[in-house]
């Protein structure tokens, strides 16, 4: 059973619950797999999916779970809709709660949103990423991925490389990683590594050669272009240069190691279309447990409302 | 009240082989027999069945291990129970199945496995067999085709299992009273 009615972030969130929901995922991927991949469990549940910022993974994939588990859902994106009258957060949750909804996933370009919401209103709450915050989702599924190829992760040694200061996926990730006793390694240029992140136990490298030597795992970042108001390096060639992984790269490498990117990718610039497409490669593996993961996280939460 | 034991070797390795030889009996011809246990204690009844089975057939059974946790009535009204592990390696389609658990007391296990086992395609028959039967406990209308032992129980007791699969130093089956 979790502590919290909330899925808001994985700081909050303690170890015990992260193995929960990973061994809970376990039992939907078996069920994923069927031939009928549907269970009944949630058809009494109504869920919203609301969406201020863009997706396509993450969207579809609570909607594939939400859809699996039996939920009603409706979806709501931010443009088109009254949003852009100035209706307020609070006011537009309320109005869809008003329609008798149990259950919010949220993502929303302002970090601490969900955190807002979860104050002032009954529903469970999924955050589904918020701004460069947290996307809980995603370190689940991850740590749902890297446990299936490296068992227990306690002891392990997990690479993060690329635009760490924009990626909430990467500060969701060090805390999962952290709590499960696995070595974090950051790596990127100077200016997308956040000052004082080391006082979260991680190191820090801008090496990629060395860091790709060290780990047993990579999870390779996206270059937050949409996020970037100043220039953080030259040129998007010159990032690719230093700081983008290729097939020859793995292969020179004295082990074979994992490598993960959460999507969308921008190939040529931090992963080369050889790497992304490689054995070494489990990306499309984190898309599939990405849905058990969601399915996971809903089930528990729902079973803690009424 | 202290535990009181009902049911322990020999007499439970007689009730097994006795309750094989009624499955035999009652074979389909030319429809495969298949077993599935329910998780979580059903799995070990189940094995001893395949094994004793095996021991008359040519071909021993195919065993599965179904969990039928998300498809339970009393979600969201009563603590959540972690699921356990589903391993159906094998389809249903036209087969028959016998569904095994240890105990079967109001029925609502059953009820969900039923649901479960559908996912896995349309069997030509379904039975259930079970070591314990719980009377007049039941909340449906179900009833097991083979039964291992009739106990009637207050509903202030619990019928506790015990295999040496488990741990155990010795296959027991108790009458404990439920605590509070």
């Amino acid at each position: 059973m979790l502590k919290s009615p909330h899925l808001l972030g994985i700081k909050d969130l303690d170890e015990e619950s992260i193995q929960l929901i990973v061994k809970t995922a376990r039992e939907f991927k078996e069920v994923l797999n069927r031939p009928i991949k549907k269970v009944p469990s949630l058809r009494d549940v109504t869920i919203a999916n609301i969406f201020f910022e863009n997706s396509t993974r993450t969207r579809l994939s609570f909607e594939l779970a939400e859809k699996r588990l039996s939920a009603d859902t409706i979806n709501f994106s931010a443009s088109g809709s009254s949003v852009k009258k100035g209706e307020t957060l609070l006011d537009t949750v309320n109005n869809i709660l008003a329609m008798k909804v149990d259950m919010i996933v949220m993502r929303h370009a302002s970090p601490g949103a969900p955190h807002y919401l979860a104050k002032h209103i009954k529903a469970n709450i999924v955050n589904a990423g918020d701004g460069t915050h947290e996307h809980p989702t995603q370190a689940l599924l991850d740590t749902f991925s890297l446990q299936e190829k490296l068992g227990d992760l306690a002891g392990k040694k997990i690479a993060i490389i690329g635009d760490i200061l924009h990626s909430r996926v990467a500060l969701s990730n060090i805390y999962a990683l952290k709590k499960q006793g696995a070595e974090v390694r950051l790596c990127g240029p100077s200016t997308l590594i956040p000052k004082h992140i080391q006082s979260l136990g991680v190191e820090v490298s801008h090496d990629v050669k060395s860091t790709l030597a060290w780990c047993d795992a990579a999870n390779v970042l996206r270059i937050q272009l949409e996020r970037q108001q100043i220039k953080y390096f030259p040129s998007l060639r010159e990032y690719s240069q230093f700081f983008g992984i290729n097939r020859a790269m793995l292969e020179e490498l004295p082990k074979e190691i994992v490598l993960m990117h959460p999507g969308p990718i921008n190939r040529g610039v931090e992963l080369s279309s050889d790497a992304a497409d490689s054995p070494h490669s489990i990306i499309l593996d984190q898309v599939e447990n990405g849905v058990a993961v969601r399915m996971a996280v809903l089930y528990l939460l729902a079973s803690r409302a009424s | 009240m202290t535990r009181k034991l009902i049911l322990s070797s020999p007499l439970l390795e007689i009730t097994i082989s006795r309750l094989c030889q009624e499955l035999i009996e009652n074979q389909i011809k030319d429809v495969e027999t298949v077993i599935l246990g329910l998780q979580p204690r059903g799995i070990f009844f189940a094995e001893r069945i395949a094994k004793e089975l095996s021991k008359h057939l040519e071909k021993a059974p195919s065993v599965g291990k179904i969990d039928a946790t998300f498809f339970r009535d009393d979600y969201r009204r009563r603590e959540t129970v972690s699921p356990n592990s589903t391993d159906v390696p094998f389809l249903i389609e036209n087969k028959r199945v016998i569904l095994v658990d240890d105990v079967l007391a109001t029925g609502r296990m059953v009820r969900a496995a039923l649901d479960a086992m559908n996912s896995f395609g349309r069997p030509a028959k379904v039975e259930l067999c079970v070591l314990i039967d719980r009377i007049y406990n039941r909340d449906l209308p179900i009833n097991a085709d083979y039964v291992g032992m009739s106990v009637n129980t207050l509903p202030t007791e619990k019928v506790l299992v015990e295999w040496t699969e488990q741990g155990h130093e010795a296959d027991r089956i108790w009458l404990i009273p439920q605590q509070s």
